[in-house]
């Protein structure tokens, strides 16, 4: 019967307005945050292809549990990937209430950021299409990462990039998650602040620089890193899924 | 070009939007008017010539020509700007574009009802003080340290004109959004402690996505605010109050 009352007049029976706004307020706001500090350390342990295969291969070991386990589990991987999904749906369902949905609302937002010549406005739909795109390109690459988890490490994951022509995905993909999160970082300031900031103006303008500064340092580690997979996938391409054993040598097929 | 070069007299052209929504006969378009620029010219002055000279059924709204009353608020290549404060010579160019302010009602060409909005905005966020005795006015009021009552001064530096509300693409996206300047009063009355008003209390006024929810901290209404009100950071105030409502 409540439920009757307050989905029909937005209204409690003890006539007060509801607190879920503020819930799913906050829940955007964390879910964007978690998103974007995963997505930093994430573009920072894919890079470690740049150190060489060895570290790559050490770091993939590791991430399927060999720090608490006997023996690699792959299935470790799709866990975290389920996780890592599953707060993205969350934020993408969140998120996507402040999307223009209306032909109306698209047109004078377009029209407003075109003459208003004023950044933040411009970011904020920099963001809303970024996360729109990413509705699709994030959930094929979750998708892959949560079926086969066995299949990541320096061959495996350059092959997919070169073969199996994921590197189209991965570029379109990469700017995007960047851009999006450090823009959002930047928001979650703005929107939240910080309550024993004594200039919060000056931090603003701090926080903006260290955005773009984060926006260029990641882009130029992530594609660095993209590039590699590229020339280990290309130097693979007669040998397509072998895998990569370390040190000593090469072993045929997924026995690693 | 040097001011004195500037103060000689170049030719400003102006280009401004004719419109009178109540008149079926009316077509919205850009009228154009050329006029010489003179020393320490305002787009107030700007205006008045062109009124008294070229058309005289130009309508725009002035009251204090010193950014006091907020009746000047218009968007000026652009930008919403209070238009008395305005002066030519910041536009190098000498192309000034003058459109009416989106968001409010539009009367006639640059003129737009920002009373009638601001007036919806003070009853929906209850704009007064909420106290649960009657005040007794034959005595004073219970004093309120100086540094406390400079806060609320502070906020109370608004004066309407809504600027902040054109400037802002939430708003203009969804009508219904409180805007910067609810926000500002909301947080104004929460200093002010002849105020009663509990979270909860404002909760009920600004607790939902056409409230403190529906901000996306685009920062046009901090940046563009002709009195510098602190916006970023009371907007970020309330949205932490309104936001730990359980
Ligand atoms: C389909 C996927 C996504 C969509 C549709 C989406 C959409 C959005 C939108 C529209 C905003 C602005 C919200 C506002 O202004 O109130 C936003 C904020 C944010 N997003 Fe996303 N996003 C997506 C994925 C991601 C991902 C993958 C990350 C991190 C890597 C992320 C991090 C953030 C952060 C940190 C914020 C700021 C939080 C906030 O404004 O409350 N988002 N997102
Ligand atoms: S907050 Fe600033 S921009 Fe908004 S109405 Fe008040 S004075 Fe004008
Ligand atoms: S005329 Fe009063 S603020 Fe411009």
């Amino acid at each position: 019967m409540r439920d009757y009352i307050y989905g029909y007049f937005g209204i409690s029976v003890e006539g007060r307005r509801s607190s879920k706004p503020a819930l799913l307020d906050r829940l955007q706001s964390i879910s964007g945050l978690i998103l974007a500090l995963f997505i930093v350390g994430h573009i920072f342990f894919t890079s470690s292809i740049l150190l060489g295969k060895d570290a790559m291969y050490a770091e993939t070991k590791l991430f399927e549990g060999t720090a608490f386990l006997d023996k690699p589990q792959p299935i470790v991987v799709s866990f975290a990937v389920l996780i890592i999904f599953s707060i993205f749906i969350l934020h993408a369902a969140l998120a996507m209430r402040k999307f223009p949905v209306r032909y109306r609302e698209y047109r004078v937002l377009y029209t407003h950021a075109a003459t208003l010549s004023h950044l933040e406005t411009k970011l904020w739909i920099v963001q809303a299409l970024s996360g729109f795109l990413m509705f699709f390109l994030a959930s094929v690459h979750l998708y892959l990462m949560l079926t086969i988890p066995d299949k990541i490490g320096p061959y495996a994951s350059s092959d997919r990039i070169y073969s199996d022509r994921m590197w189209i995905l991965y570029a379109l993909l990469m700017i995007m998650v960047i851009v999006h999160a450090m823009v959002g970082l930047y928001r979650l300031y703005l929107k939240w602040g910080i309550a024993s900031d004594p200039n919060p103006r000056r931090s603003r303008k701090v926080l903006k620089m260290v955005m773009i500064t984060a926006i260029l340092l990641l882009s130029v580690l992530g594609y660095s890193a993209l590039a590699t997979y590229m020339r280990i996938g290309y130097e693979h391409r007669e040998s397509y899924g072998e895998r990569y054993l370390p040190g000593n040598g090469i072993v045929k097929g997924d026995m690693e | 070009m040097s001011e004195k070069e500037i103060g000689k007299g170049r030719t400003l052209t102006f280009e401004i939007l004719k419109y009178t929504p109540s008149d079926p006969e009316s077509k919205p378009h850009f009228a154009t008017y050329r006029l010489e620029e003179t020393p320490g010219m305002t787009l107030f002055i700007a205006l008045n010539m062109i009124r008294e000279e070229q058309d005289p059924d130009l309508s725009f709204d002035f009251v204090c020509r010193a950014g006091i009353c907020g009746s000047c608020g218009m968007m000026v290549n652009g930008k919403p700007l209070l238009a008395c404060r305005t002066l030519t010579k910041d536009y190098p160019k000498g192309v000034i574009r003058l459109m009416p302010m989106p968001a409010f009602e539009l009367l006639k060409d640059l003129s737009v009802n920002t009373g009638r909005w601001m007036n919806g905005m003070s009853k929906r966020v209850e704009s007064w003080i909420h106290r649960s005795k009657e005040r007794d006015i034959s005595v004073l009021e219970e004093r309120v340290e100086p540094e406390i009552a400079e806060r609320t001064f502070e906020l109370d530096r608004c004066i309407e004109c809504g600027i902040c509300v054109a400037s802002c693409a939430t708003a203009l996206m969804r009508h219904d959004f409180v805007g910067a300047v609810g926000l500002n009063r909301i947080a104004r009355f929460y200093v002010d402690p002849h105020d009663e008003r509990s979270d909860e209390d404002f909760y009920e006024l600004i607790g939902d996505d056409n409230g403190i929810f529906g901000c996306m901290a685009l920062m046009a209404c901090e940046d563009h605010c002709p009195k510098k009100l602190p916006l970023q950071e009371k907007i970020a105030f309330m949205r932490r109050k309104m936001a730990s409502i359980k």
